[in-house]
């Protein structure tokens, strides 16, 4: 690798890091003028520094503006560089398809919200419903659009019962192990996600991550 | 705007002052020191050589008061200035020579010696909120003829901060105006710069005894800062009635401050004070109580209605485990001391009525410190507008929109103090997970991070060297041979 590859390697690293979205596009946009291959840009340069902000995250170095904006400079960055990806014929390797809900009763959503940003900026397809969501349109949703994964939220003890209902109608209709459930809010444990039969749960924006790599078979090595 | 405590109207500030210049004709003053009441005597206060005890005529007091400087520095290892006597500014030292620190495994109040007062060191020189050490505990395992030079001894080598200090007697603060002379590269240099600030304690009710009124002599000519530390107690050494207990302080730092500035006028001097109720069902000094506050914010009007920069001693508890006592009697009285705007707020890290330390409690009270000081900084404007500007058309209604505001990302260090791990905000289920630990077991860990991570600072070696060959000095005249072995150096 040339010496100047690796030095724009970093400063879109760097712009990830420091969460400046301008920056990233004019990184990207420096990118393809030079010819240079979408996909490595994506993973060599860009990548790097979402993953080392996430882990800055998960050692309390990092808070959650910082991991928001990195994520948000990283959506900016990969629209930029996925028209040359399709024009290659090619597209950058999706993680899968989420489907993301808070459950119904349940208004509160800025985790699932931050679920749903670094999922995009780790390579997957996010679908965000918002919140106060039925069964039926969380379900109606992943269908339509062949979801992998749905993730589901909750801040009340009172709402997290509604996953429970989610899963259930999903096991009724056969739609799993096809979709997989993750879960995630507050009172999450991770014997709730066990009891109501989820595949996995998640305390943080990070492990949500990691958790939906595992469950579409991706695991970081 | 900074915020402020006020307890005392203009008119009862001038009561005070008043009623404290008649206090230093009737009774006057006790004055156990020749070469001070040669100073009154000479400037024209009536002295008694039977009972020692002097009047001082207000035009004296009124003459130091003048030439007292209003504001000065205190400056670290390498001649920066980080502590302001002077105006609002408001700085935290830990609490000064306990005898006794908190073994946080057995919880017994073990006897000081060397390693406690060097862990303490350690912890508070990596403490952003303590601006200053302090000579924190005695070190019962040398002389006791050497122990204040020893604790002063200590705090040059392992730290950079500047000082809070003193001394029991009139030899040993001129032995420790030499060692600050070492550190410094010369007496002018350390005069110009000075790195650390004496303690100096009338006794109460209206006594200037023989070493304080000499220390204060020696520092004066020195020209190293000093601190008045008086001391009055509410209904025992002093009239049970705050503004009894403040006029009597009040006189006893103008006779204080009247002799230093005899001695030398324009050397630095601050009012300050451990002024304390009287606990009439035990007896005790308690330093956590809420009373006890109010005196100093009190006496801190005072002092600041002649400009003078203040001292006092809050952010203690009478609690003898670090424990919910603790954490609210040191976290309500830094505050209120923070409030009054008290330039150096000694005390962190004690228990017992200022006799026991403990590092653990350092380490929570840099926590209390940290929102007194955000409470000081106060509520700021930062941007043009006050709330329009962040609804751009990007705001979708949504909980999270704000976290995805570049502002946020600028300005939330600003607006909000980011706490160590010993204050706790994790969910119930990450609390659990990290082994439900409660605040003391928290800063448990966090004294060993520190301790761990702890980097002696870099000293010039001539210097260093010097400086130990000057303790050990006296550590021989004293009758030992050596003195106790440092791990983190090697004399030869």
């Amino acid at each position: 690798m040339s010496e100047n590859l690796e030095v724009l390697y970093k400063q879109m690293a760097q712009s990830i890091i420091e969460g400046e979205a301008e920056i990233a596009v004019e990184l990207a946009q420096k990118s393809i003028e030079l010819n240079m291959h979408p996909l490595d840009t994506i993973t060599k340069g860009f990548v790097v520094g979402v993953n080392y902000i996430g882990d800055q995250f998960g050692a309390g170095e990092a808070f959650l503006p910082e991991l928001v904006m990195a994520g948000e400079a990283m959506k900016a960055a990969v629209a930029v560089l996925e028209p040359e990806l399709l024009k290659l014929g090619e597209a950058r390797e999706m993680m899968g398809k989420v489907v993301l809900a808070t459950v119904e009763g349940d208004i509160h959503e800025i985790g699932k919200t931050l679920v749903g940003t670094m999922l995009s900026a780790s390579g997957f397809e996010v679908t965000d419903l918002g919140v106060d969501q039925s069964a039926e349109k969380i379900i109606g949703k992943a269908i339509e659009i062949d979801a992998q994964i749905i993730g589901m939220s909750a801040l009340l003890t009172t709402t997290m019962v509604r996953q429970r209902e989610v899963i259930e109608e999903l096991d009724k209709e056969g739609l799993r192990p096809r979709i997989k459930v993750m879960v995630g809010g507050a009172p999450i444990t991770r014997d709730w996600a066990t009891k109501i039969k989820a595949d996995g749960y998640s305390e943080d924006a990070v492990g949500a991550v990691k958790l939906a790599k595992e469950l579409v078979g991706k695991a970081d090595r | 705007m900074q915020p402020k405590l006020l307890l005392l109207d203009d008119e009862l500030i001038e009561r005070i002052l008043d009623e404290a210049y008649q206090l230093l004709l009737k009774p006057g003053v006790k004055v156990n020191n020749d070469e001070a009441r040669d100073l009154l005597g000479t400037a024209g206060a009536q002295v008694d050589k039977e009972t020692n005890v002097v009047k001082i005529p207000e035009q004296i007091v009124r003459k130091a008061l003048e030439s007292a400087p209003r504001e000065f520095y205190l400056y670290d290892y390498e001649g920066n200035p980080t502590v302001k006597y002077g105006g609002d500014a408001v700085h935290f030292d830990p609490g000064s020579s306990g005898i006794a620190m908190l073994n946080p495994e057995t919880l017994e109040h073990d006897t000081t010696e060397t390693q406690h007062l060097i862990k303490l060191i350690k912890v508070a020189e990596q403490l952003a909120q303590y601006d200053a050490q302090s000579t924190a505990v005695v070190c019962h395992d040398v002389p006791q003829s050497i122990q204040d030079s020893y604790r002063l001894y200590l705090a040059l080598l392992f730290s950079k901060k500047p000082i809070v200090t003193g001394a029991f007697t009139n030899k040993t603060v001129t032995e420790m105006i030499d060692m600050l002379a070492i550190m410094a590269g010369g007496y002018e240099q350390s005069k110009n710069k000075p790195r650390a600030i004496f303690d100096v304690c009338p006794a109460p009710p209206l006594i200037w005894s023989n070493f304080a009124s000499g220390n204060l002599i020696a520092l004066a000519r020195a020209g190293i800062p000093a601190e008045i530390v008086s001391v009055p107690l509410s209904g025992a050494a002093a009239p049970v009635t705050m503004l009894g207990t403040v006029t009597q302080h009040t006189a006893e730092c103008l006779a204080g401050i009247t002799i230093h500035q005899l001695a030398k006028a324009g050397a630095p001097i601050v009012w300050g004070g451990a002024a304390c109720i009287f606990d009439m069902k035990k007896g005790a000094t308690p330093m956590g109580a809420v009373e006890t506050a109010m005196l100093d914010c009190s006496y801190a009007q005072v002092a600041k209605s002649l400009n003078m920069p203040t001292h006092t001693y809050l952010g203690a508890t009478d609690s003898k485990l670090v424990d919910a006592q603790a954490g609210l009697e040191s976290g309500v009285t830094a505050m209120i001391g923070a409030l009054s705007g008290i330039n150096m707020i000694s005390g962190s890290g004690m228990l017992d009525f200022l006799s026991c330390h403990s590092a653990e409690k350092l380490v929570i009270d840099a926590e209390g410190i940290a929102m007194a000081k955000r409470m000081l900084a106060g509520v700021k404007l930062h941007t043009e507008t006050l709330a329009t500007g962040f609804y751009d058309d990007k705001i979708n209604f949504k909980g999270g929109d704000f976290l995805k505001q570049k502002i946020t990302m600028k300005l939330f260090r600003e607006e909000q103090h980011l706490p160590s791990n010993v204050i706790n905000r994790d969910s119930m289920r990450d609390w659990k997970k990290a082994g439900s630990l409660d605040t003391f077991e928290r800063a448990k860990l966090m004294v060993d991070d520190l301790l761990a991570s702890y980097a002696r600072p870099e000293l010039d070696s001539a210097h260093v060297t010097q400086l130990h060959a000057f303790m050990l000095d006296l550590a021989k005249k004293a009758g030992v041979e050596e003195l106790p072995t440092l791990e983190d150096f090697q004399f030869t």
